[in-house]
């Protein structure tokens, strides 16, 4: 499992045609960049058909890893790969929404799990609705 | 100091006017008027105490400007504590006498607790503020009996006048404050109470909007529904406006933030209950709304969220399972 740790310090784990990786603390300048550079690397490099950037442990995103985002995905669609980012809290989205940064185009997920789903990976069809409906309520 | 004088203040009588070249340099005008009649007050209330307190008391029931619910102890204990510390604050030379009232910081503490007090029973900020004023009559009363010199009473008027007006202006004014805390704690609970998230069918929630939509009541429900689209595990989220009285550019601005954020969450969104007039508004504005998914009425809404989140609509009286 080589460069599943690299200089960036976030793992980025494939699952079949799928990218997974997600954010773990909030990001300085110099690394959302080389998270950036080498997230696109992998998504050259391995034919991933979707990435998923699970952000639900950050309690806060400034404009750069913002825009780091929506670059993320233009990029990603012009090599034919869908982004999509999962768990977002709900402050960060007010914020981000007060800011006037609406993150256009990136394509968002509840939770990774939907996120995945989006992105066609299912756990059999009866076992979520059976997980759902035990949740629900 | 030239302040070393407090304890002859209280046998001034004759003697204010030398007295005032002292204080000259104060910054302050104590005129000899003030000083001679703040000694005389102050001796009133220390020698008649007791009487002042009781005679406050009758005066306040034949004006009839207290409230039921007080009791005769309270009561006793509000008037024996009134008057003391208006002779302590008498005795504080350092402050004039028109700022003893909201300076005097043990004077200022029991006009606010008499006034927070007969407030919260009920009383009307004119009675509040007429019950203080009565203390006046009592103590001239007082002070007419001891003396019979009109330059006398007119100085010890003249102290009381300042002293208590100020007071009663401070009851007053304490009366609003306390009014103004409760009216924003009641707007604050109408806006949690108003704002409620409700759960239509599986992964869908509704926000039934009423009233009018301004900053902060939009912050509020931005937080409590994504709060509920997280816990709920939402996939859409209905904000129905069939009770909001008017759509304004800022109103249509509050509610595309909210959309926003609602899909950064990863959830879509749905605005329902768009009446005719305020679609008409909406258009005239040209505030455009064409990237949000719009419908008339929350059944509308809810057809389509059902398409959005694939669970096929059921016939009335069918629960929500597949």
């Amino acid at each position: 499992m080589t460069g599943v740790r690299r200089a960036t310090g976030v793992p980025i784990l494939r699952l079949g045609d799928v990218l997974v990786t997600g954010l773990l603390e909030e990001l300085d300048d110099r690394s959302a960049t080389a998270f950036l550079d080498e997230l696109t690397e992998r998504i050259t490099a391995e034919g991933a058909k979707g990435v998923l950037i699970d952000i639900s442990r950050l309690t806060i995103i400034d404009s750069f890893v913002a825009r780091t985002l929506s670059e993320l995905t233009t990029t990603a669609r012009l090599l034919g790969t869908r982004v999509i980012v999962a768990g977002m809290r709900p402050p960060v989205a007010i914020t981000l929404v007060e800011l006037g940064l609406r993150l256009d185009g990136v394509e968002t997920a509840l939770t990774a799990e939907r996120g995945m789903a989006a992105l066609g990976w299912f756990r059999t069809a009866s076992s979520q609705e059976v997980g759902h409906g035990d949740h629900a309520g | 100091m030239g302040f070393s004088h407090v304890d002859d203040i209280q046998d001034a009588s004759g003697e204010g006017r030398e007295r005032r070249c002292d204080r000259g340099t104060r910054g302050f005008d104590v005129s000899a008027i003030e000083s001679a009649g703040r000694a005389r007050v102050a001796r009133a209330l220390r020698d008649h105490e007791a009487e002042i307190a009781e005679n406050w008391i009758n005066l306040q029931v034949e004006q009839d400007v207290l409230v039921a619910g007080i009791g005769e102890g309270e009561l006793r204990g509000e008037a024996d504590q009134l008057v003391a510390s208006l002779r302590g604050a008498l005795a504080d030379e350092e402050l004039p006498t028109a700022r003893l009232a909201s300076e005097h910081a043990e004077l200022r503490r029991t006009l606010a607790e008499l006034s927070l007090r007969r407030a919260r029973g009920g009383a009307t900020p004119a009675a509040i503020s007429l019950a203080v004023l009565a203390l006046k009559d009592v103590v001239l009363e007082i002070l007419r009996r001891s003396t019979r010199d009109a330059t006398e009473l007119f100085e010890a008027a003249v102290v009381l006048n300042r002293v208590l007006d100020a007071g009663g202006i401070l009851a007053f004014d304490q009366y609003v404050a306390t009014r103004e805390e409760i009216i924003s704690r009641q707007s604050r609970q109408l806006m949690e109470l108003s704002t409620p998230v409700v759960r239509l069918w599986r992964h869908v929630l509704a926000v039934p909007l009423i009233g009018t939509l301004d900053t902060s009541r939009t912050q509020v429900v931005m937080e409590s529904l994504l709060q509920s689209i997280k816990d709920d595990e939402a996939q859409v989220a209905i904000i129905d406006i069939t009770g909001v009285a008017a759509v304004d550019t800022s109103v249509a601005h509050h509610l595309m933030q909210t959309v926003a954020a609602v899909r950064l969450m990863g959830a879509d969104c749905v605005i329902s209950g768009i009446r005719p007039p305020i679609a008409q508004t909406i258009a005239q504005l040209g505030v455009d709304l064409s990237a949000i998914l719009t419908r008339a009425t929350l059944a509308d809404a809810l057809a389509a969220a059902l398409r959005i989140t694939g669970d096929a609509p059921l016939p009335a009286g069918v629960g929500g399972g597949s």
